[in-house]
């Protein structure tokens, strides 16, 4: 008899996650985050969750999450890069020295206001000349990914040692250093503003679809899905605001400020930091990244390549340069993730992304996109860099031992694709 | 009656092919009139797939010509055959399994929105529409083809090449997956688009529907044509002759 009831609960829940059109692979992810936040906030009596922690962990995955999305589409198309923590570190050695050595060189001050968007050119060029000479050697020479990256890996590693000498390069430009994270941030009116409009703008992405399939007459959700869906998203945009606005700028910084203006701060005073500008760099990409996968042609063919590289060719499609492209978008992402962590420490340090092959390669995983290609998701990979930060920063606050951490960190790696494959199997799902 | 007093649609002339020692396709000459189906035929890995491989594309002979309608064409890659009008349903249904129907059909031609990006919803009307007429009880429209059965795919594949307006459609064995209804639609399909005018190049192991379909049957072996025969004036045992000892049938060898 209970056997009975549970599973019509159960077919019951299934339907109603089906009428809303949620994917059941996402919500498992927001499970398990959920749950490793839980239990870290549990184990170190509620200093996990916060303001101040999710406002740091949102800082720290910046980085990673950015390349993340791009790792999407390498691997997608079955290919994989090793050589990003490398290449990161080469265009932040690029970036560094272009700020404080080269353009200096040239007559311009550190904190010339022309100085920030050069540098950042330069890294971006270098990372999209980088990347798409790897997916040159990639695609129309024929070696295979895993090598061209693997020895990418030493060469970029080491050409951003012969570029600084291997010297700590900084202070860093100021204009640049606040897309680091709490060296800028929106303010609290700001980051409100932001929260209004992405509400907008998701309510809008909503109705445009359901226009879109009744004008066409396709079957429709039911219009209480559609509202609840809003209903979530706006509560989830809103409550993540109000979460980093809800971190307060120590006083003595405020104090500081005050002063610099010539003014004295009003007692009782204080000012969220809000949301931090590397953050919504973050959100920029990955509002690109998914248009790009999912309303455009590149996309439509990144990812019939990756179901089917033959079916892709024979249907005209150029799988070689498309190769480039990946790897140059790849290389470009390599590019702002390195200016977000320089910016972050404030200076150019040699050992730069190490390591970051790792992280982001196992978000882009642990977020679902599948190893043998043509399927992951630019949500998922953000999400599953979310996941491997807080496991990350959760065991240092509860005071792990670091080779635990690292032991942890590579077992749920490898966890993630077994459950993945699990998952994959028992949903029929290729 | 097909009317062979025109120009050819498609010429290939002495086309060779080879795979490291393997001639896979040698000295071929075939040729096909508007409103004809011309079958291919042979044992297995007589070179056929090979064959029109060099007319979609997927292959660049090694020497030979192929002329469409008259005139010299090069035909490096799939992009080129399509610009000439040759669609290809491929013997191993060349699709994206994580791709819906309406995305697999449209590889390559997507339909777009005024701002360039893809106009899922139009696709997916558009495939509706053909579906309607190819297969009728097709409902799967938002699963990956993964998800299809084999004859399932097999429409795809067909709406593709029908939906682009094909002049020149080649066929390699596009019933081997289907049931006995599914492949009779694709016989009606065959005939109807005959009638309209469409040349079609048909590769199918049984002769008996090469003989009810065909107007012309061209015979491989070991990468050799070994003859192309009216079909009304052979049998199919005479077929079958042709394809296992590899010789004319007495009557027409002279
Ligand atoms: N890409 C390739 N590389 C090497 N050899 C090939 C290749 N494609 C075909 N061959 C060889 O060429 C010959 C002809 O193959 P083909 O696929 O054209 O045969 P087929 O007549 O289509 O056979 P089937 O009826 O089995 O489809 C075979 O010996 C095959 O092994
Ligand atoms: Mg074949």
């Amino acid at each position: 008899m209970a056997d009975a009831s549970a599973s019509t609960g159960q077919s019951q829940r299934k339907s109603f996650f089906q009428t809303l059109e949620l994917d059941t692979r996402l919500l498992g992810m927001i499970g398990a985050f959920a749950v490793v936040c839980i239990m870290f906030n549990l184990l170190t009596d509620g200093r996990f969750l916060t303001p101040r922690n999710i406002f740091n962990l949102t800082i720290q995955t910046v980085s990673v999450a950015i390349m993340a999305t791009g790792m999407v589409f390498v691997i997608v198309t079955r290919h994989i890069d090793l050589s990003v923590g490398s290449l990161l570190a080469t265009c932040s050695a690029m970036m560094a020295m272009a700020q404080t050595q080269v353009l200096p060189g040239m007559g311009f001050e550190l904190n010339s206001p022309i100085i920030a968007p050069i540098a950042i050119l330069v890294g971006v060029l270098t990372g999209a000349i980088v990347g798409a000479f790897q997916g040159y050697i990639i695609g129309y020479l024929g070696v295979p990914a895993f090598i061209v990256t693997l020895g990418g890996l030493l060469v970029w590693r080491n050409v951003a040692w012969y570029l600084t000498t291997g010297q700590t390069i900084g202070p860093l430009n100021d204009t640049f250093t606040l897309l680091g994270g709490i060296s800028g941030t929106m303010g609290e009116l700001g980051s409100w503003i932001l929260g209004v409009i992405a509400v907008v703008a998701a309510g809008f992405a909503i109705v445009s679809a359901r226009r879109a399939r009744i004008r066409h007459e396709f079957p429709v959700k039911p219009m209480w899905a559609e509202f609840a869906l809003m209903l979530v998203a706006a509560v989830l945009i809103l409550g993540f605001v109000w979460i980093l606005n809800s971190y307060d700028v120590p006083s003595r910084v405020l104090a500081q400020r005050f002063e610099a203006s010539g003014t004295t701060m009003p007692e009782g005073y204080t000012e969220g930091y809000g949301v931090p500008y590397s953050v919504l760099l973050l959100i920029a990409v990955a509002v690109v990244m998914t248009i790009v996968a999912r309303r455009t042609r590149l996309g439509r063919y990144i990812f019939a390549t990756g179901g089917n590289p033959d079916a892709a060719e024979l249907s005209g499609i150029n799988t070689r340069l498309l190769t480039v492209k990946v790897f140059a978008i790849m290389g470009v992402l390599c590019a702002l993730a390195g200016l977000v962590a320089s910016a972050r420490l404030s200076f150019h340090s040699n050992d730069i992304g190490t390591l970051d092959e790792l992280r982001v390669i196992a978000a882009a995983v642990i977020g679902g996109t599948a190893l043998s290609g043509g399927m992951g998701t630019i949500y998922g990979a953000i999400l599953g860099a979310l996941i491997m930060q807080s496991l990350q920063s959760g065991m240092a606050m509860v005071g792990v031992d670091a080779p635990f951490q690292n032991i942890v960190v590579g077992a749920v790696l490898v966890l993630a694709v077994l459950v993945d494959i699990i998952y994959r199997k028992r949903t029929g799902a290729a | 009656m097909v009317d062979r007093s025109g120009t050819p649609l498609v010429e290939m002339k002495d086309i060779s092919i080879s795979f490291g020692g393997i001639r896979a396709v040698d000295h071929v000459s075939i040729d096909l009139y508007p409103g004809e189906v011309v079958g291919l035929l042979g044992h297995n890995g007589a070179g056929k797939s090979t064959l029109i491989k060099c007319l979609s594309g997927a292959y660049r002979q090694d020497a030979g010509e192929i002329f469409v309608n008259g005139e010299k064409v090069s035909i490096e890659n799939p992009r080129d055959a399509r610009d000439h009008n040759i669609e290809t349903i491929y013997q191993t249904l060349a699709l994206a399994d994580n791709l819906d129907a309406a995305s697999n059909l449209f590889l390559g031609r997507e339909l777009t929105t005024p701002l360039g990006f893809v106009d899922d919803a139009a696709m997916e009307a558009e495939t509706r529409k053909i579906f309607q007429r190819l297969n009728p009880n097709f409902r799967k429209f938002a699963a990956p083809v993964s998800a299809l059965s084999g004859g399932q795919r097999q429409s795809v594949a067909i709406a593709r090449a029908v939906y682009f307006q094909a002049k020149i459609l080649i066929m390699d064995e596009p019933t081997a997956a289907l049931g006995p209804q599914e492949t009779r639609m694709v016989a009606e399909l065959i005939q109807e688009l005959k009638r309209q005018g469409l040349g079609i190049f048909l590769i199918d192991h049984d002769v008996h529907q090469v003989k009810e379909l065909c107007d012309r049957a061209a015979v491989m072996k070991n990468g050799e044509l070994i003859g192309v025969v009216d079909v009304d004036q052979v049998s199919t045992d005479d077929l079958l002759a042709m394809i296992i000892a590899g010789k004319k049938p007495e009557h027409l060898a002279a």
